[in-house]
């Protein structure tokens, strides 16, 4: 250690209100975390995915008959895509968080001129990213093994954002409130993955018989997965109104960042 | 000399009810190097964590470079760097990202240059594309200074620096520490090692179960409590302190050879003329004769242990 002369003192910051620079930080350490592990992050959810298909829609599929007009191998196309979102939100959200609380690192982040928004903005931003690279990868991968059009690309881009951003959030407030990384993994598997499989990923829900179409309807994933399916397929396909599924997912992303706020405002079980 | 951390009234109850530390009031002047000393759990962590905005106040207020830490939070936290007791990295990284990056949260632009002098300051410039995991436990504690160097600081929190380092790197430290005083850094240091304290620190506080009990300027202190003694090596040993030092703060130890006289260096009479003079009166032979002065160390042992 040589430190023979005096550290300049030159440095330009970019505004106290908005912390851009730190942001940038945050988002690119994330997406490095992610590059890092490229394989098993991007290849493992488009390899299960891949395998619904050739399962679900090649082999099982081309026995079953269309789901309005829409062929079945097409129909489960935007549920097998929101399955891989939600978990892969919020796996990689949480993890992001509890990460830097696991291994002390949190200190940093707590003792930077990082706002709760600046501090959500990168890593929910990072994690949604990954959330839509990795939906649009299964999209294309779906492409190999069924054909489908999408109808309104807008809306199916909205919902594969907001539903990114949403989970991610949640993630996020999941990786805050574990306390072991066993935790982290309790909501995706015991809880999202049934309610997406129980909330039409592989059926319309009008094809259940009563009382089961109505309690259907209390599971949330249902709105998500029509509502991107109607921005594939159209009103034929979805199952309840699309204005619905807009508004569940906006009160869902309004109540999680109602959340995220409080969170940071109190540091609940980020400060001591 | 203004303060450049002004700390009033601060302090902290958990929720457990554990109260970490009663009301501290205290003033950090500009450009000195001021160490906290106190034994493990008196509270220094505490205020240096609720000073860089890692734990919440339970009561009072603190203003860092003229902003209050809560209120203008973002211009307080861009002047203070915090280099952690305990080694929180991340393995993965390198080790030129991880300093970028604490530039880049701190919201200061990319200066690649300024990064590299940083390395190169610290010894790690050769290190710099190696994985954190890959480093020795000194070499990952230069990374924790670089890192809290990497937004240029005004004001550095070293809590326990030299805690598990080789004595070569702790030297090294202390020139770092020095130097960067004198490019008008303010260092805030707690440490085990009394003589660390002795030999950088401006001016010392000690903090003890939660309440600091003392601050002053580290000389003051010295020659305020510090104490001298003269030690005589006796020729013969000796079963009792003769009856004739009755006026004397006189103990005889090592098994009765050697006389230990204790006196105020600061005292208009330090009595070491009458002692010696005396000594010669009763006939104690001596043969040789040394005086020493207490430590920061005695200081602050029975500091802590008087209140």
């Amino acid at each position: 250690m040589t430190q023979s002369e005096a550290i300049p003192q030159a440095a330009e910051t970019r505004g106290t209100t908005f912390n851009l620079f730190g942001i940038q930080a945050i988002y690119r350490f994330e997406m490095a975390r992610w590059f890092r592990t490229l394989g098993q992050s991007l290849f493992s959810p488009v390899l299960s995915t891949s395998l619904y298909f050739i399962v679900f829609g090649s082999a099982i599929g081309s026995r079953m008959g269309t789901i309005g007009d829409v062929s079945y191998g097409a129909f489960i196309v935007p549920g097998l895509i929101m399955l891989s979102i939600l978990t892969e939100s919020v796996s990689n959200a949480s993890f992001g968080i509890y990460m830097p609380r696991w291994a002390g690192t949190i200190y940093e982040l707590l003792s930077a001129p990082v706002s709760a928004l600046e501090a959500v903005c990168g890593y929910v931003g990072a994690a949604a990213t990954k959330s839509v690279v990795i939906g649009v990868v299964i999209l294309i991968t779906a492409r190999v093994f069924v054909d489908y059009h999408v109808q309104n690309w807008p809306v199916m881009l909205l919902f594969l954002v907001l539903t990114s951003i949403s989970f991610c959030l949640f993630g996020f407030i999941l990786g805050v409130l574990a306390d072991g990384f066993e935790k982290l993994q309790i909501v995706p598997m015991l809880i999202l993955t049934p309610l997406t499989f129980l909330g039409g990923t592989f059926y319309s829900i009008t094809m259940l018989p009563e009382p089961w179409r109505t309690l259907t309807l209390f599971n949330p994933v249902v709105y998500l997965i029509s509502g991107f399916r109607w921005a594939f397929f159209g009103a034929q396909a979805a199952d309840v109104n699309i204005g619905l599924s807009l508004s569940a997912i906006s009160v869902f992303l309004a109540v999680c960042l109602a959340a995220v706020w409080w969170i940071f405002k109190t540091g609940y079980r980020l400060k001591n | 000399m203004h303060p450049i951390i002004s700390i009033k009234d601060v302090s902290k109850t958990y929720k457990s009810g554990v109260k970490a530390l009663q009301p501290v009031s205290l003033d950090i002047m500009k450009g000195e190097i001021f160490a906290l000393l106190g034994p493990n759990g008196a509270g220094k962590t505490t205020l240096i964590n609720m000073t860089c905005g890692i734990v919440n106040l339970s009561s009072g207020t603190i203003v860092a470079d003229g902003n209050d830490i809560i209120r203008d939070y973002k211009e307080a936290r861009k002047k203070i760097g915090l280099v952690p007791q305990e080694l929180h990295t991340d393995a993965f990284e390198r080790v030129i990202d991880t300093v970028t990056f604490s530039r880049g949260l701190f919201g200061f632009a990319p200066n690649p240059a300024y990064i590299e002098k940083v390395l190169r300051d610290l010894s790690l410039w050769e290190k710099r594309n190696a994985k954190i995991m890959e480093l020795s436990g000194g070499m990952k504690r230069r990374v924790m200074i670089a890192k809290a160097l990497s937004h240029e600081p005004k004001i550095l929190f070293l809590d326990e620096p030299s805690a598990g380092v080789d004595v070569e790197l702790r030297r090294d430290m202390w020139e770092m520490v020095r130097n960067l005083r004198k490019s008008g850094v303010t260092i805030i240091l707690t440490t085990h090692y009394i003589e660390e304290a002795e030999e950088m620190a401006d001016r010392v506080g000690v903090i003890n179960k939660g309440q600091l009990i003392l601050v002053e300027e580290k000389t003051t202190l010295m020659r305020k409590l510090g104490k001298k003694q003269l030690t005589l090596e006796l020729a013969t040993p000796i079963d009792a302190v003769p009856d004739g030092l009755n006026g004397y703060h006189v103990e005889l130890v090592d098994e009765g050879r050697q006389l230990v006289y204790s006196f105020d260096a600061n005292a208009a009479d330090t009595g070491i003329h009458g002692f010696l003079k005396r000594i010669g009166e009763l006939g104690v032979d001596y043969k040789d004769l040394h005086t020493e002065q207490s430590s920061l160390e005695d200081i602050f042992v029975s500091l802590v242990h008087s209140k």
